[in-house]
C-alpha cells in the first residue's frame, strides 16, 4: 500500500514511479513545512542563546580594548624577566586614561581573575597616575608606577596582564577544570584550590543520592498504586499528582518551614521529648538533598507506575506457588521487568537533579550549594562571566551526554506527564 | 477474615510483608503532601513567622488572622506580579501551543524526516537546565534589547513550554485514527477544512493539556526571570524567591496556599480532560 | 482554542498591558523598616506631589546587579540607595552618573545646599547622603544566657557566649571586626588589612568562630534570626534592630562596641532612560523634610536642617551620638580592595 514499498514500486510503471515519488516529497516538505516555524522560533529563542554562552567562555576582548597599547608593548616580552621601562611607561599613560574615563576599576577587575590580589594594586597605581602629565608619564611613569605599589616589581602581575590580554582564550576553561598554564606555558593543576572539580563531583554525589532516595521511596508506592484497587488507586494518584502540580516556590518554601530551627519539625520533636535543643537542618546539604527528593519523586513514580501497571500480577504469584521465596521471585522475576521505568525514572531523575538551581539556592546554605549556584554566582555576584560561561558548557556536555542515553535506550519522547 | 483472601500459599510473613508495603507507601505519600498541607494553616498565622505559635496550637481564634491575605492586596508589587504572571504565561502559552501543535502534527506523520532527532532537539528545552539557558538568554536577548522587556520573557517561556506541548499533542496522535483525515480528504474537503473539522476535535484534549503545562511552566519559572526580567516584569515566583532570600514573612504562605489552590484547579481540570479523552479514545475503538 | 476565545485572551492582555506599563521610575532600597520609612517619606510624598509611578525594588546592596545591568548595555534601575563603602568602588568603576549637590535645593532653614549637608554626604561625586547609619551586633535577652556581651571580643569569644554567630555574606565589617577583636588599634585597622600579613591574619580570626556563624545576605534576615533561635549574636544594621525593639517589642539589645558607621547615598545607575527624572526624585528625597523622617529607623539624617525636625527621644539611638565608639567604613580602602579581599573571602568560604 504504502509509497515507500519498493515491492510496490516495481510493479509501476516509470511515469507512477515518478509521480509517487513527487507524491512523497511533497508528503514530506509538507511535514517538515509544519515543523519549520517551531524550529526557527527555538533556534532564535533558545539554540543561538546557548551557542552565544559557549562563544563566551572562549572570547575575551575587554582587556584587549582597555589597554591596547600596553598589550601592544608586551608582544615582543618574553614573560622571564621583568619588561622594560617603556612598557611601564605605556602603561601609566594607558592607567591614566582609564582612571579618567573611569574604566580603571573593570582592568583591575579582569587582571585580578589571573593573580589574585592585583585588583588593589591596579586601581591604587591608577589614582595615582589620574593627576600627571601624559609629558611626565612617557618619560618617567615607569618610576612612578614602581613607586605607586611594590608589586609591580612581580613578574606573575605581568604575566597575568598579557595572558588576560588575549581575545581569544582557553583560560576560562582552564579555570572551570582547576588547571593553570605555569610560566613555561604548560598546563598544570592550579596550585591555590581545587574548587570546581571538587564541586562537580559534589554535584554528581548530591544528584545520585537524590536519585537513590527518590528510588527507594518511589519503588513501594509505584508498586502499591499499581497493585492496589481502583478506588484506592486513583486517590493515592491524586496525593502523587497534586505535589507534581504544585508550584517549584511553594514546595521548597513549605521545607523550609518545616525545617527552620523554629520549625514545624523541630518543635514537634521538642514537643514530643525527643531532643532538647533544635536541629539545624535548614541550609544544609541535608535540607537541599530532602527537599529535592521531595520535588522529584513524582518523576520517578509516573514512569515505574505505568510500568508495573503492565506487570501481569499472576507473574509473581506464578513464580512463588512454584515454591520461589518471596525476595527472590521479586529480584528473578519482578524487578527485571520493571527496569525500563526504573531506568526511566532514575535517569530522569538524575539529569534534572544534577542542574538544580532554584531549592539549592534557597534551602542549601553554603554546604547545600550545586554547580548551578556557582554558575549563578559568577554571573549575578562576581560577574566573571567567562568563567560562569565555560561551567555552564561542561555541565551542558554533561547533561547532552546523559540525555542522549536517555534517548538512546528509553525515548526522549517517552517522557510521563502524568 | 483478610486472611481469607489471600493464596494458600502465603505465610506469615508473606501477610507481613503486604502490611509493611502498604504501610510503606502511604509512609511515601505522606511524605509528599504533608509539606504542602503545612503551609495553608501557616498562611492564617497572626504572628509575622513561619511557625506554628502556641495559641495556633491550642485553636485560639485570636492567633488566627487574614492579616497576610490583605497584605497581598495591598502591596502593589504583589499585584504587578500577579498581573505579569498572567500576561506573560497567556502569550507565552498562546505561542507554545500554536507552533508545537504543528510541529507535533508534522512529528507524526510517518513521512517526517530526521524524525528522531528533530525530536530530540524539540524536547531539549526541558532537559537543559535552566541555569545555562537563562545565561544564555541573558548574553544573547540583551544584544536584541529584549532583556528587561515583556516580549523577552514571552518568548523566552514559549521555547520552555513547547516540549509539553509536543508531549501531549504526539501523545493525542498516536491514538489518532489517521484514515479519519483521509477520510474527511476524499470526502472532498480541503486539507484545511479536514483539519479543522476532523483533526482538531479529536486532538482538542491534548493540546489543551499541552498548554496547560505550557501556561503552568511559565506561572511556575523564575530562573530565567531572575536573568531576564527588570524590576517592571517581576512575577509571582520572582517575588517568591527574593521574598524567601530578603525577608521571609507569611505574606509568601499566603500567596502559596493560592498557588496551592490554583494547582488543585489544574489538577480537576486535566482529570476531567483525561477521562473526556478516553471516552474518545473507546468511541473510536467501537468503530473500528 | 476559536478565534473568540483567541480575541478575549488577546483583549485581556492589552489590558494587563495597559496597567503594567504605567511605571515609570525604579528605586532601588534596602526594604525592610527602612524601605518602608522611606517609602513613607521620600516615595509616597514625591509620587504624591509630582504623579510620576515609583516602582520600589528591594536589593541586599553590593555593586554586583548594578554591574552587570551597566556591562551588558541593560539598565533596569534608575535610582539605587548604595553604602558609601561600595560607593567609591561603583563610582570609580563608572557604574553612576556624576551628581552635583550645588544645584540642590536649600535647607528648610535657608541654608546653601553645600552647608547644609554634613561634609562626608557630598564627598563623593557620584551620590548625595541620605542618611548616616551603623552596623552594630545585637541579641536576643531571652536566648543568650546569664553572661551578655558587652564588647566586640564576646563577639568572637565562644567560650563566653556560645551560639550561632549571624554575619553578612561578604568581606566588608567583617574583616575590621576580626581585626579589632584580635587586638589591632582602631585608626590602624585599615593600614592593616591592606597588607597581605593583616589580611592572613583577620582570615585566621575569623576561622576560630567560622563553624558558629551563620551567613545571611539581608539586612532584614537579622530580626528574624534572632526571634527565631536561628542566631544568638547578630550583626545589623541599627535601625532594623531598633525597629524590632520599638515597633515589635522584641527584647533585643544592641552593642555598640567597634560599630562601623558609613553613610548611605542616593545614586543614579550610568545609562538610566530616566536621568533626569532620577535627578529629580533625588532632590526631593534628600530634602530638609522627607530626611527628618529617617530618625523612624534611628538613622541620622544627612542635613542639618533636618535635626530641627526631629524627636528628641530618639536622639540618644542614632549612630552621631556614638561616633567614639565607632570606626569610620573606609570606602577608599574597599574600592581598592574589595575584588581581591571579597574572592578571598569567598574562597574562604568555601575552604
Amino acid at each position: 500500500m504504502s509509497t515507500g514499498n519498493p515491492a510496490a514500486v516495481e510493479k509501476l510503471s516509470r511515469r507512477e514511479y515518478v509521480l509517487a515519488q513527487r507524491e512523497l516529497r511533497r508528503k514530506k516538505m509538507f511535514a517538515l513545512a509544519l515543523v519549520v516555524p517551531l524550529l526557527l522560533f527555538l533556534f532564535f529563542a533558545f539554540v543561538a542563546p546557548i551557542g552565544t554562552m559557549l562563544y563566551r567562555g572562549v572570547y575575551n576582548p575587554v582587556v584587549a580594548e582597555l589597554i591596547p597599547d600596553t598589550l601592544q608593548a608586551l608582544e615582543q616580552w618574553e614573560g622571564q624577566t621583568l619588561p622594560d621601562d617603556a612598557v611601564l611607561n605605556r602603561l601609566a599613560l594607558d592607567l591614566k586614561r582609564l582612571a579618567q574615563t573611569r574604566k580603571s576599576g573593570k582592568l583591575a577587575e579582569e587582571i585580578n581573575r589571573h593573580w589574585p590580589g592585583a585588583s588593589s594594586v591596579i586601581k591604587s597605581t591608577a589614582r595615582r597616575m589620574k593627576r600627571q602629565t601624559d609629558e611626565a608619564l612617557l618619560n618617567g611613569g615607569a618610576d612612578m608606577i614602581r613607586v605607586a605599589n611594590k608589586k609591580w616589581q612581580r613578574v606573575e602581575i605581568w604575566r597575568a596582564i598579557k595572558k588576560a590580554g588575549q581575545v581569544y582564550t582557553d583560560g576560562y576553561y582552564l579555570t572551570a577544570l582547576d588547571l593553570e598554564r605555569n610560566a613555561d606555558g604548560d598546563i598544570q593543576q592550579r596550585e591555590s584550590a581545587q574548587i570546581y572539580i571538587k564541586l562537580y563531583q559534589k554535584t554528581l554525589w548530591m544528584a545520585l543520592v537524590i536519585t537513590f532516595s527518590c528510588l527507594l521511596l518511589g519503588y513501594p508506592l509505584a508498586y502499591y498504586l499499581a497493585n492496589a484497587p481502583s478506588k484506592t488507586a486513583n486517590l493515592m494518584m491524586i496525593l502523587v499528582l497534586l505535589p507534581f502540580w504544585t508550584s517549584l516556590l511553594v514546595r521548597t518554601t513549605a521545607w523550609i518551614a518545616l525545617l527552620q530551627t523554629n520549625g514545624v519539625v523541630n518543635s514537634t520533636l521538642m514537643a514530643l521529648k525527643i531532643i532538647n535543643q533544635p536541629i539545624e537542618m535548614l541550609y544544609t546539604e541535608f535540607s537541599t538533598i530532602i527537599a529535592m527528593t521531595h520535588i522529584l519523586l513524582p518523576f520517578m513514580v509516573l514512569p515505574l507506575f505505568s510500568v508495573m501497571k503492565g506487570i501481569d500480577p499472576s507473574l509473581m504469584r506464578a513464580a512463588q506457588s512454584m515454591g520461589a521465596k518471596p525476595i527472590s521471585a521479586f529480584i528473578s522475576v519482578y524487578l527485571p521487568n520493571t527496569l525500563p521505568g526504573l531506568s526511566a525514572g532514575a535517569l530522569l531523575v538524575f539529569i534534572i537533579s544534577v542542574g538544580y538551581y532554584i531549592t539549592p539556592a534557597l534551602v542549601g546554605g553554603t554546604d547545600g550549594q550545586m554547580i548551578s549556584n556557582i554558575i549563578a554566582f559568577h554571573m549575578q555576584q562576581s560577574n566573571n562571566w567567562g568563567l560562569a560561561a565555560t561551567l555552564g558548557s561542561l555541565l551542558l556536555v554533561l547533561i547532552l551526554a546523559l540525555y542522549w542515553i536517555y534517548d538512546h535506550f528509553i525515548g526522549a519522547s517517552n517522557i510521563k506527564l502524568g | 477474615m483478610a486472611r481469607a483472601s489471600y493464596p494458600a500459599y502465603y505465610t506469615f510473613w508473606h501477610i507481613l510483608g503486604e502490611y509493611a508495603l502498604k504501610l510503606s507507601a502511604w509512609l511515601v505519600l505522606f511524605f509528599l503532601i504533608l509539606p504542602i498541607l503545612v503551609i495553608i494553616p501557616l498562611s492564617f498565622n497572626a504572628e509575622p513567622f513561619f511557625s506554628f505559635t502556641q495559641g495556633m496550637l491550642q485553636l485560639d481564634p485570636e492567633a488566627y488572622s487574614l492579616r497576610w491575605y490583605q497584605g497581598i492586596v495591598e502591596n502593589d508589587n504583589w499585584l504587578l506580579a500577579i498581573k505579569n504572571s498572567f500576561f506573560i504565561g497567556i502569550f507565552a502559552t498562546l505561542i507554545a501551543t500554536t507552533l508545537g501543535t504543528l510541529a507535533a502534527i508534522g512529528l507524526s506523520s510517518d513521512d517526517m524526516p530526521f524524525k528522531r532527532a528533530i525530536m530530540a532537539l524539540l524536547l531539549s528545552p526541558m532537559i537543559v537546565p535552566l541555569i545555562i539557558i537563562a545565561a544564555g538568554m541573558f548574553f544573547f536577548y540583551t544584544k536584541f534589547s529584549l532583556a528587561g522587556s515583556y516580549l523577552g520573557l514571552i518568548i523566552a517561556h514559549a521555547a520552555l513550554g513547547v516540549p509539553f506541548v509536543i508531549i501531549t499533542v504526539t501523545a493525542t496522535l498516536s491514538n489518532f485514527n489517521r484514515s479519519l483525515y483521509y477520510a474527511g480528504l476524499s470526502l472532498g474537503a480541503s486539507p484545511i477544512r479536514t483539519f479543522f473539522d476532523v483533526v482538531v476535535p479529536l486532538i482538542r484534549p491534548g493540546v489543551i493539556s499541552g498548554a496547560m503545562f505550557a501556561f503552568v511552566t511559565s506561572f511556575d519559572e523564575v530562573v530565567v526571570v531572575l536573568f531576564l526580567a527588570g524590576p517592571g516584569q517581576r512575577t509571582i515566583p520572582r517575588q517568591m524567591f527574593s521574598g524567601l532570600r530578603e525577608q521571609i514573612n507569611p505574606t509568601i504562605l499566603a500567596v502559596a496556599t493560592l498557588l496551592i489552590l490554583v494547582s488543585v484547579l489544574f489538577l480537576l481540570a486535566l482529570e476531567l480532560l483525561r477521562r473526556r479523552s478516553e471516552k474518545m479514545r473507546g468511541l473510536d475503538d467501537t468503530t473500528r | 482554542m476559536t478565534l473568540k476565545h483567541l480575541s478575549t485572551a488577546a483583549a485581556l492582555s492589552v489590558l494587563f498591558a495597559s496597567q503594567t506599563f504605567a511605571a515609570e521610575m525604579t528605586v532601588v532600597s534596602f526594604g525592610g523598616a527602612y524601605g518602608a520609612a522611606q517609602k513613607k517619606h521620600m516615595l509616597d510624598p514625591y509620587t504624591a506631589e509630582t504623579g510620576t509611578k515609583l516602582l520600589f525594588e528591594d536589593y541586599s546592596g553590593g555593586i554586583a546587579e548594578i554591574k552587570a545591568q551597566v556591562e551588558a548595555g541593560n539598565i533596569q534601575w534608575d535610582v539605587v540607595d548604595i553604602e558609601v563603602i561600595d560607593l567609591e568602588r561603583a563610582c570609580s568603576e563608572g557604574l553612576l552618573e556624576v551628581i552635583d549637590p550645588a544645584t540642590f535645593p536649600k535647607g528648610a532653614d535657608g541654608a546653601a545646599p553645600l552647608d547644609d549637608f554634613i561634609p562626608s554626604a557630598v564627598a563623593n561625586e557620584c551620590g548625595v547622603g541620605n542618611i548616616v547609619w551603623t552596623i552594630i551586633y545585637a541579641y536576643n535577652e531571652e536566648t543568650v544566657g546569664d553572661n551578655k556581651p558587652l564588647s566586640i571580643n564576646d563577639f568572637f569569644d565562644t567560650a563566653k557566649i556560645p551560639g550561632k554567630r549571624a554575619m553578612r555574606k561578604r568581606p566588608q565589617v567583617n574583616l575590621e571586626w576580626a581585626l579589632i577583636a584580635d587586638g589591632v588599634a582602631r585608626d590602624q585597622v585599615y593600614e592593616v588589612l591592606s597588607t597581605d600579613e593583616g589580611q592572613a591574619q583577620a582570615f585566621a580570626k575569623l576561622d576560630t568562630i567560622k563553624g558558629d556563624i551563620v551567613w545571611f545576605d539581608s539586612w532584614s534576615q537579622v530580626p528574624q534570626l534572632l526571634n527565631d533561635g536561628g542566631a544568638t549574636l547578630g550583626q545589623s544594621a541599627n535601625g532594623r534592630i531598633f525597629s524590632a525593639i520599638k515597633e515589635d517589642n522584641k527584647p533585643f539589645q544592641m552593642v555598640w562596641d567597634a560599630h562601623i558607621y558609613d553613610l548611605d547615598v542616593w545614586s543614579i545607575v550610568k545609562g538610566s532612560k530616566n536621568k533626569d527624572l532620577a535627578m529629580d526624585f533625588i532632590k526631593f528625597a534628600t530634602g530638609t523634610k522627607p530626611l527628618s523622617g529617617m530618625p523612624d529607623v534611628a538613622y541620622g539624617p544627612t542635613r542639618k536642617s533636618s535635626m530641627a525636625l526631629v524627636d528628641p527621644a530618639v536622639v540618644p539611638d542614632l549612630p552621631t551620638s556614638h561616633l567614639d565608639e565607632g570606626l569610620k567604613a573606609d570606602g577608599i580602602f574597599w574600592a581598592d580592595y574589595g575584588e581581591s579581599l571579597g574572592e578571598k573571602f569567598n574562597e574562604w568560604l568555601l575552604k
